[in-house]
């Protein structure tokens, strides 16, 4: 990704106006106590504005289900050979609610040692993949981003586009401690747009990154293809943040079962198998 | 109160002790270094920490409580001394605090004993180990005299004890460790990083000394002021040049080109944030700061040359 800084783009005046109605403590400077920086924002998301309309064609549904104010965790699946799939994620966020929101993930922790990238992402709210930041941003009341499959999940080839690999169970703990509900959603189209057929972690490792994506067309630049973005229900989990690892695995696994339901419903919608009106999302 | 202020000549002892002496209290200091135009009311015993002259002080003058501010923080200055006044003063004065009935004392630290790195957490608390042994290596005597600070909560459990990890401070007095990297018109800074800073003014700095004592806190607290900013805008704010350099040449021209020296430890909180949670603090004594993030950078950036 490059950071939008860097391009000299005049920021869109929608845009602007929907950043200052984000409901964030912004300083007279423009940045709020995690360094989110306003006009990096405005910046990004008039980028991000062109993807989002424009180059991919984006069906958001069961938005209503993201509370507009107020902590939350929305919790999906990786789709997509590398970040496509929480940038759509954070731009819907903040081009389909009233009033936006932004949404902050748990960025992975070789971004913020290189240059730019550390400042760029920090900017727009993607902290550091830390349990002390993802309880930090909730009890600030925030909205956070979770991709409980890591890495392993941007990961996937193109035949395994749409199947879940192995939940890591940190967010249902951290969802106790801080009495959060859970939002599900599924992602449709990351594969498509970024069709990996093989993932070098040799050549990754020398890059400094986790692993390079490889497509038919060399590089994993992205395909103009529609993405589908489904938003469950809430969730709230039930126990407590010090239960057993199996207890803990049983609300992984529900979780995991919604997501996969999701993913269900939105292959269908997107093989033309079922209509917006047959999506069951509560 | 009867208050012993060691390292009272340095810049925020001096504020602190005003500031006794304005709340009422008797105000004493040690130190080598002198302070000339001193107010009157202020006794100050020329002594070393370490040596038997200032155990003569806590004999006689049996003061209530202890600030202990004589650390050495330049980090330019790396000699054995050093060492010993951080790490073996330390030890020495809290030692004499529980012989000498001192019923209550304060280790004056950093933040930046938590260390900065790609990967540490944003808003330390106080239950986090201080990790800059590992990342600043040239802090490590002031981590461990921290540490064995907080050690006397449990070592002289009849001295009522706190460690206050301050944060950067900033003002006129256009002194201390943010002022001295602040100081020349262009300041160089790490290109494609721009971290968060957390600054106090020194002034509040002082309150914050004076309030901790007062409500007679136990504990390690970071004592922290107005919202943290990024580097780019403290920068500006000052009226200062953003020189953004690459970090292998950014390395090279430290100290040279009128740029401020940095030890090689110091880099990593030039490229990562050291920002603290300051709301235990807050929370046990009401500490509230008085002056903004923009006033105490119009204060410092005013204060001349």
């Amino acid at each position: 990704m490059i950071p939008a800084s860097l391009i000299p783009l005049p920021t869109h005046p929608e845009v602007k106006r929907r950043v200052e109605a984000i409901e964030l403590p912004f300083s007279r400077h423009g940045v709020d106590p995690f360094g989110v920086d306003q006009n990096e924002l405005a910046r990004f998301f008039t980028l991000l504005r062109f993807f989002y309309y424009h180059y991919f064609t984006v069906n958001v549904f069961g938005v209503e289900h993201v509370p507009t104010r107020g902590r939350a965790m929305l919790v999906g699946n990786h789709s997509g050979g590398w970040a496509i799939d929480a940038v759509m994620v954070i731009a819907s966020m903040f081009f389909e609610l009233e009033p936006p929101r932004l949404a902050q993930g748990m960025a992975e922790k070789f971004l913020k040692k290189v240059p730019f990238l550390a400042s760029f992402t920090n900017s727009i709210g993607q902290m550091t993949g830390l349990p002390q930041h993802s309880v930090r941003l909730l009890e600030d009341d925030r909205l956070l981003l979770v991709f409980p499959e890591g890495a392993r999940g941007t990961a996937k080839l193109y035949h395994e586009r749409d199947s879940l690999v192995g939940f890591g169970t940190g967010f249902a703990r951290i969802a106790l401690q801080t009495n959060t509900p859970i939002i599900p959603f599924a992602f449709i189209g990351g594969g498509e747009a970024i069709p990996t057929v093989v993932n070098l972690y040799g050549v990754g490792k020398r890059l400094g990154i986790p692993y390079l994506p490889v497509t038919p067309y060399g590089v994993a630049w992205p395909l103009p293809v529609s993405l589908q973005i489904l938003y469950g229900a809430p969730i709230v989990l039930e126990g407590s943040a010090t239960d057993t690892d199996e207890a803990i695995g049983l609300q992984v696994d529900r979780v995991k079962r919604t997501i996969a339901d999701l993913i269900q419903q939105g292959r269908e919608l997107r093989q033309g198998r079922r209509s917006a009106s047959e999506l069951k999302l509560a | 109160m009867k208050v012993l202020v060691t390292g009272i000549a340095g810049n925020l002892g001096r504020l602190v002790a005003q500031r006794l002496l304005e709340a009422g209290h008797e105000v004493i200091g040690i130190d080598r270094r002198p302070w000339p135009d001193r107010p009157d009311a202020i006794r100050i015993f020329e002594a070393d920490i370490r040596k038997r002259p200032a155990e003569d002080v806590f004999r006689t003058q049996r003061p209530d409580a202890l600030v202990h501010m004589a650390t050495v923080t330049h980090l330019t200055h790396q000699s054995q001394d050093r060492y010993r006044i951080n790490l073996g003063g330390t030890q020495a004065v809290f030692e004499h605090c529980s012989t000498y009935g001192v019923q209550q004392a304060l280790f004056i630290g950093r933040h930046t004993y938590y260390g900065a790195s790609s990967d540490s957490p944003l808003y330390h608390t106080e239950a986090e180990p201080p990790m800059a042994i590992h990342s600043f290596p040239e802090l490590s005597d002031l981590v461990a005299a921290d540490l064995y600070a907080g050690s006397a909560l449990w070592r002289f459990p009849n001295v009522d004890t706190a460690v206050l990890r301050l944060c950067y401070t900033l003002g006129p007095l256009k002194q201390g460790t943010l002022a001295a990297y602040l100081r020349g018109p262009r300041v160089p800074t790490v290109l494609g990083f721009d971290p968060l800073f957390q600054f106090l003014h020194e002034r509040d700095a002082a309150a914050a000394i004076v309030t901790a004592l007062s409500k007679r806190v136990r504990g390690v607290f970071n004592v922290t002021g107005p919202a943290p900013m990024p580097l780019s805008v403290l920068v500006h704010e000052c009226g200062r040049v953003n020189l953004q350099l690459p970090e292998p040449i950014f390395r090279l021209s430290l100290g040279r080109f009128g740029l401020p020296a940095l030890s090689p430890g110091a880099v990593g909180h030039i490229k990562y944030p050291v920002v603290t949670d300051g709301t235990l603090f807050r929370s046990a004594t009401g500490f509230e700061h008085t002056y903004s993030e923009d006033e105490t950078l119009r204060a410092f950036r005013d204060a001349g040359p």
